[in-house]
């Protein structure tokens, strides 16, 4: 047994002591809760999934890649990521855009006035989506839904908001578009506020007309902004289930379903969560995808500047 | 040694005359004590859990068992996330319910129940078919049917209109308390596409949902095997393109809803009865949730609302059967007492206990407990929902049936009757083509 003599015990105290005092030591215990916190509830349940991907229906045996073999193969998976790269992507151009236009509508109001607006517009956002879904449910309500009462008042036929496919679609496009819009508006407002006054000053001394402002001065100072969170939302929105499931649960004929809804839709109520793992699995490399060349992007611009 | 209780008594002589020589290894010759965890079903009906939480009580008074009951509802697919994080976690509720087919999906992971419902058929008669067809694999039972929350979907129809518009007099066809008159064979399918339109004419359109929920996928599936247009046989082999039956019947429907609402195709369960209960539709197919709630909501729908068997096909008359289904996991530490329980529940005396709670809502799944005198008994009218309880010419049919559990349960969930149906109607694609479509998702509904 090997007994440690006074001065090695003195040696190791001065060496942990040395450790507890480097910053890095300290900033990683510091965050050691939330490492394990990740771990837990993100890296675990990330390659659990991983390996049920690779199990047949049964979870009994190893099939590698045959879930996903099998997907390739049918219609229905292609219409899904038809359906899912429609409603992510025209959701967040959509997104962007009324973020953008309603930051300058905010910014240009006077600053008393403002928090009022701001508080408002963010209304829609921090509104739990399931329960507002549900609200814009009864508004597309097959049967009695308001707006078609309004389109009757009117003298314009009824819609079939929810039971058309193209209607459907978009629907559910325009709810998460007003859901996620103030995300946008939030962040941009942000951007707006640090662009330098003195550039449109001289962009005003150069003659610059509106449009010439934004497209020379505003877009290129919030370029970096609008990537990040086109990124952000564009994962948040491919990952979205609760807009789709409440107001139309994927159909008419599967026609508004994403790839969150058809993996719960296989996974859960059909009993195949293999299937329903290798369904939401495809949505990793898609948007690995995006984000590597949207980071990129970001990145060499910063090393540009 | 604790005396043994008359009930658990009385079981073991019934369970022991049931199979000659057969121990009941479930009946332990002490008290059953230890904790017993039970999910079930939680009733919209209110009062309806009371009764069934009374019994439970009762029962592990009794048998001296510290029971801990918990009331699970379906809505956001609860139910069927316990089911899937309980097999996957081997822990949780010791008895849990199930939707139609979890547990034959979930069937390694289920305890065998042959001696309780052994026990239970020699008391009460044979469990319908429709259930043995969801509660047994490979010839052993792993399921029973819940006493609660197992309904059935018959039309339920505005009197006043039918009488009026199209000359139909179902209180006539039906009456209470009493067998159906000989009128009754004369309701078919043809007979409700010959009075579709003249209700539609009336301002009263009837509703039968063609969404992808439980309420539209269940009429759709007894429609299509009323008219013999089975898609799957129990072997397995897909009939899409060689039944000449399913373009019969997708041929049928083209007509059927050219007389409905067009949203029809995005109902979901609630939608139907909304329909009925405003005053809009002269028909719906539904449990009688709808005239319950429009009793309270719009007591003058519900004075005119009668419930009556389905319309007759080439094939016979089929009811929608959606049961909820009791389970005992494997990882159970009280099976005994799991066992005990669940004959307990199914005693008649019980069971017509929870039918009073639930207004009549409830279906037994023995035959021969269709003649609770609730079903008399509830009004306006009085006898509304005596013919609710499927029984003479009426078979319970689940949709998907008879086709194997694994594809049957695919069927069900992809909802592809009611897809096949917008498919060539709303759609507008021709007949052949959805048969195309619908044999290739079949196809990929077989994997194992």
């Amino acid at each position: 047994m090997a007994i440690a003599l006074p001065g090695q015990r003195a040696a190791r105290r001065g060496g942990l002591r040395r450790l507890a005092r480097r910053k890095s030591t300290v900033a990683f215990l510091l965050a050691l809760p939330l490492i394990l916190l990740i771990a837990s509830l993100v890296v675990y349940p990330a390659l659990f999934s991983l390996h049920l991907a690779t199990l047949n229906k049964s979870m009994e045996h190893f099939v590698g890649l045959g879930n996903f073999e099998f997907l390739f193969k049918r219609e229905l998976f292609w219409m899904v990521v038809k359906q899912s790269c429609i409603f992510a992507i025209t959701a967040v151009i959509f997104k962007a855009f009324t973020g953008f236009v309603l930051a300058h509508f905010v910014h240009n109001i006077p600053t008393k006035k403002q928090r009022k607006w701001r508080g408002m517009l963010l209304i829609p956002w921090v509104i739990p989506p399931a329960m507002s879904t549900l609200a814009w449910f009864w508004l597309f309500d097959p049967s009695y839904s308001a707006f078609n009462w309004i389109l009757r008042a009117v003298h314009i036929g009824d819609v079939n908001w929810l039971g058309e496919p193209n209607w459907a679609r978009a629907s559910v496009i325009l709810v998460n578009v007003w859901y996620g819009a103030p995300f946008f508006l939030i962040m941009y407002l942000a951007a707006l506020k640090s662009v330098p006054e003195q550039l449109y000053e001289a962009a005003a001394i150069d003659g610059a007309n509106w449009w010439q402002k934004i497209w020379y001065v505003t877009l290129p100072m919030m370029r970096n902004i609008i990537s990040i969170t086109v990124l952000f939302s564009l994962i948040v929105t491919f990952a979205n289930f609760d807009i789709v499931r409440i107001l139309t649960a994927g159909g008419p004929i599967d026609q508004t379903h994403i790839f969150a809804t058809w993996a719960f839709k296989l996974g859960i109520e059909g009993n195949d969560i293999p299937l329903g793992a290798s369904v939401s699995l495809f949505m990793f490399p898609i948007l690995g995808v995006a984000a590597w060349f949207i980071l990129r992007d970001i990145s060499q611009r910063g090393n540009e500047a | 040694m604790p005396k043994q209780s008359s009930g658990r008594r009385k079981f073991l002589q019934t369970a022991g005359a049931a199979s000659v020589g057969l121990a009941f290894p479930y009946i332990r010759t002490s008290y059953a004590a230890g904790s017993l965890s039970v999910a079930f079903w939680d009733h919209w009906v209110p009062g309806a859990n009371s009764a069934l939480t009374e019994v439970c009580q009762q029962w592990a008074k009794r048998e001296r068992v510290d029971i801990k009951i918990d009331y699970i509802n379906t809505q956001g697919n609860k139910l069927q996330l316990a089911g899937t994080t309980e097999a996957q976690a081997k822990a949780g509720h010791d008895v849990l319910a199930f939707v139609a087919w979890d547990p034959l999906e979930k069937a390694s992971s289920l305890e065998p129940l042959d001696d309780v419902v052994a026990s239970l058929e020699k008391q009460y008669g044979k469990i319908v078919p429709a259930m043995e067809y969801l509660g047994k694999k490979n010839g052993h039972w792993i399921a029973l049917p819940s006493p609660t929350g197992t309904q059935v979907k018959p039309p339920c129809a505005r009197l006043s209109v039918w009488k009026q518009a199209a000359g139909i007099d179902f209180q006539a066809m039906y009456p209470a308390g009493q067998k159906p008159t000989a009128e009754a064979d004369n309701w078919t399918w043809d007979a409700l596409l010959k009075a579709a339109p003249k209700v539609q004419q009336a301002g009263h359109p009837i509703g039968l949902g063609l969404g992808q929920t439980t309420d539209s996928i269940d009429w759709v599936g007894a429609l299509f095997h009323s008219f013999g247009a089975d898609l799957v046989d129990a072997k397995g082999n897909i009939l899409v393109k060689s039944n000449p039956a399913v373009t019969q019947v997708l041929e049928y429907m083209q007509q059927l809803v050219k007389h409905m609402p067009p949203d029809v195709f995005a109902w979901d369960d609630a939608s139907n009865n909304k329909y009925l209960i405003s005053g809009q539709g002269s028909m719906i197919m539904n449990p009688p949730s709808a005239w319950s709630v429009a009793k309270r909501d719009n007591p003058k729908v519900a004075e005119d609302c009668w419930t009556f068997s389905m319309p007759k096909g080439p094939k016979g008359r089929f009811i929608p059967y959606l049961p909820i289904i009791l389970g005992l996991w494997k990882f159970s530490k009280n099976k005994s007492a799991a066992k005990s329980l669940l004959h307990e529940l199914w005693q008649r005396d019980n069971v017509e206990k929870y039918d009073i709670a639930s207004n009549g809502y409830d279906i037994p799944s023995f035959q021969s407990m269709r003649d609770f005198k609730i079903w008399s008994e509830v009004s306006p009218p009085k006898g509304t929902v005596y013919h609710y309880p499927p029984r003479d010419d009426q078979t319970t049919w689940v949709s998907g049936a008879p086709a194997p559990a694994n594809v049957a349960n695919q069927m069900y969930v992809q909802s592809i009757m009611t897809k096949m149906i917008a498919k060539c109607t709303q759609g507008g694609e021709t007949i052949p083509k959805t048969l195309d479509w619908a044999a290739s998702e079949i196809e990929g509904y077989a994997r194992t």
